[in-house]
């Protein structure tokens, strides 16, 4: 694996003989474990281990909440306090999955903006990217559902509004709501079919998980210089490199376990902090409540769905030139999905032949800009729909199209890239030990 | 500030919203000291016991409890009532059985297993998840670490709900009204419940309007998270053991990394 030349598994007893002839599992595992892992990885690089815990934790606790939740809108407010009253730890473990998703969502995000920055989805790494872009929108539309189930006040209304977005579609659209929500409305059917499919595309998620560990395991890992392993020898790729186990494995769960800290604080002593106090109403179609408003982590796509109002030229031109089928509704719902269809796209719009940010002096400041960009979104998308903040999520949704669709491009041309080292041994030796020459003083490993 | 989200929503989404989105006012939540605040806070027991006393004799007149069984009134942490006070408590309440009378149904004094009964009123929301249903001041957007210390400040928004009337009432469309400074667009249906002296404490705390209020927004506050300090306890044993966990592994982690990542001056071989 990984095109690195590194040592392969060898079975050392007639017993893993005999496996390894029949099922080379455990050579699979030791591959995948052992894989040669740039050895100047950052602490940008520990996110991946919290979304698969993340994802790990939360199928945990979701399956031990599905043995006492019931799907219908009779019971399903009331069996959520049936967990949080009755349950044994119930009150910790749905705490745990609540939070648990917001966790996901701050890994994930953490994630894709170190994606960007060291350029980790550029050629040879397009596959994982986009496997990584459909995980992400799993995820969202996972979340979606999981906060609709229980039943709360913004569980159906939120709900209403998400679904009415398919509603805006053209010719299908009603057609295509009636469809999602199983009936007219959002109902017991609604809510059947989202507790069934909150249950199925976690995992989903969990085969995307190996295939996008396969696809960079295949690639090997970027690094924060952007440069690549050498392979032109297993001597070379051992001065860039060292095995994932141990090396990284302990250097993740130090990350982890000091998140997970920060984690349980929050479930234990703050644990609605993130969520919507109107959830703890339950459910009643006949009262609107006085403000819906999404989850923090759906806020920036949220604010890039609202900015286009039909006061906005791009919009009036393309209600004009489709002869008013793109309106308003449907623009800004076409605008959501294309702010993440751009990103998705990068590694084609990036046309810089540098792969880390750390060596493009012009990107790193529209980089930056752009991280500041999405916290401004996330702002606006929960301010109301008036001046100034209308004005604001036009030029910050303008500035996620334009740094995709214009600035990627053409950084590329006119930027000049700064001096790369020629190798990842001589960035971590520039970082540690320079005066012997990076790692030759390497003896056995401490004991 | 919130609402005009909805109404951002609403029109961006071409959905009908309600007058709800029309009422619009500077809502003020005072803010109160409770026990059970901060990571370390836990009820008062006497106090939850008092605001029970205020519940069964002014509130339960028109509000249920639907979600809270008698029986958690036993139990530790809560107001934790001797078990016989427990049974008689709840014999005070009347609950329907369908089993009763050959599947006919009937009424039966309750038993600590049933829950408290729901609203009497139509117009009367159930109160056990009050407490959480209702952000006083601080969250969800607030400040975390207002939150961590002062809580969301549902009960907060109770107390001064109860003592937010002006005394000023009004007629609208059948229905008399009552200004409330805590009542989100001023104006709220229901009457001024509590005075002051509305209660008599057994354990002779003096029964003031904000010493009334207070022990039942404590008492809400149980009733909507009955399970709040093993939740602390639970939050606080897990930071404890993680931040342990922690430690040992940036240990590692630096024992493990030191000799690749050895300078000249500590290059010493095997440590």
């Amino acid at each position: 694996m990984a095109g690195i030349p590194h040592d392969h598994y060898k079975p050392n007893s007639n017993g893993e003989r005999w496996l390894h002839k029949r099922l080379p599992i455990v050579g699979l595992l030791y591959d995948t474990i052992m894989i040669p892992t740039p050895k100047n990885l950052n602490w940008m690089w520990i996110w991946g281990i919290v979304l698969t815990f993340t994802l790990v934790l939360q199928i945990v606790t979701g399956i031990v909440l599905v043995m006492h939740y019931i799907p219908s809108v009779d019971q399903a407010f009331a069996s959520v306090e049936h967990i949080m009253r009755d349950v044994n730890g119930g009150f910790m473990l749905r705490y745990m999955h609540a939070n648990g998703a917001s966790l996901f969502f701050v890994a994930v995000y953490a994630h894709i903006f170190r994606s960007l920055y060291y350029g980790s989805y550029k050629e040879p790494r397009e596959v994982t990217w986009i496997i990584g872009i459909l995980m992400y929108l799993l995820m969202m539309g996972t979340a979606f559902m999981g906060y609709v189930l229980p039943w709360g006040q913004m569980s159906f209304w939120g709900a209403t509004v998400i679904t009415g977005l398919f509603g805006a579609i053209p010719f299908v659209g009603e057609s295509l709501q009636t469809w999602l929500l199983g009936g007219p409305a959002v109902g017991e059917y609604t809510l059947t079919r989202f507790f069934s499919l909150h249950y199925l595309m976690p995992m989903i998620l969990v085969g995307l998980t190996a295939v996008h560990i396969w696809a960079f395991h295949t690639t090997g890992n970027n690094n924060p210089t952007g440069v690549e392993v050498r392979r032109t020898s297993k001597e070379d790729a051992q001065k860039d490199t060292l095995p994932f186990w141990p090396y990284f494995v302990i250097k993740d769960l130090f990350a982890l376990a000091i998140i997970l800290a920060v984690f349980f604080a929050i479930v234990g002593f703050m644990p609605n902090y993130l969520g919507h106090p109107d959830n703890y109403i339950e459910a009643n179609p006949l009262a609107t409540p006085a403000h819906i408003v999404p989850e923090w982590y759906f806020l920036p796509f949220y604010a890039i769905l609202r900015a286009f109002t039909s006061e906005v030229w791009v919009v009036q031109i393309a209600s004009f030139l489709t002869g008013g089928i793109v309106d308003a509704k449907f623009f800004g719902v076409l605008a959501m999905f294309g702010a993440i269809l751009v990103m998705a796209l990068a590694p084609w719009l990036d046309t810089s032949s540098v792969r880390s940010g750390r060596y493009r002096p012009m990107f790193k400041w529209w980089f930056a800009l752009l991280v500041v960009d999405f916290f401004v979104l996330m702002w606006v998308g929960a301010m109301p729909a008036e001046e100034p903040y209308a004005t604001i999520s036009l030029i910050a949704s303008a500035y996620w199209f334009g740094y995709f669709l214009v600035i990627l491009p053409l950084l590329g041309v006119v930027e000049k890239p700064l001096p790369q080292p020629a190798t990842i041994e001589e960035d971590y030796a520039s970082h540690y030990a320079p005066q012997t020459g990076g790692t030759k003083t390497i003896v056995n490993p401490a004991e | 500030m919130l609402k005009k989200i909805a109404l951002g929503a609403a029109l961006s989404l071409g959905l009908a919203s309600g007058p709800a989105l029309a009422a619009e006012s500077e809502a003020h939540t005072n803010d109160y000291d409770f026990s059970f605040e901060g990571p370390f806070g836990s009820y008062d027991q006497m106090q939850l016991q008092r605001g029970l006393q205020v519940y069964t004799e002014v509130c339960s007149a028109c509000h249920g409890l639907r979600y809270v069984p008698f029986r958690t009134l036993g139990y530790e942490g809560g107001p934790n009532l001797p078990e016989p006070q427990v049974r008689a408590y709840a014999e005070f309440y009347e609950v329907y059985d369908e089993s009763l009378l050959d599947g006919e149904g009937d009424f039966r004094p309750a038993k600590p297993t049933d829950h408290f009964p729901e609203s009497s009123l139509s117009n009367a929301p159930d109160l056990s998840l009050m407490a959480k249903a209702r952000a006083g001041f601080h969250g969800p957007y607030g400040l975390g670490i207002n939150q961590f210390v002062k809580g969301m400040g549902g009960p907060e928004y109770i107390v001064s709900l109860l003592n937010g009337y002006t005394g000023e009432d009004k007629e609208e469309a059948g229905a008399v009204l009552y200004e409330n400074t805590a009542y989100p667009g001023g104006w709220i249906a229901m009457a001024p419940p509590l005075y002051g002296d509305d209660v008599t404490y057994a354990d002779d705390t003096e029964a003031s309007l904000e010493q009334v209020s207070k022990d039942v927004a404590a008492f809400l506050m149980w009733t909507a998270e009955p399970k709040l300090i093993a939740r602390k306890q639970a939050g606080f044993t897990g930071v404890l053991m993680l931040s342990v966990l922690a430690v040992l592994l940036y240990l590692t982690n630096k024992r493990i990394w030191a000799p690749h990542k050895r300078k000249v001056k500590d290059s010493v071989p095997g440590e």
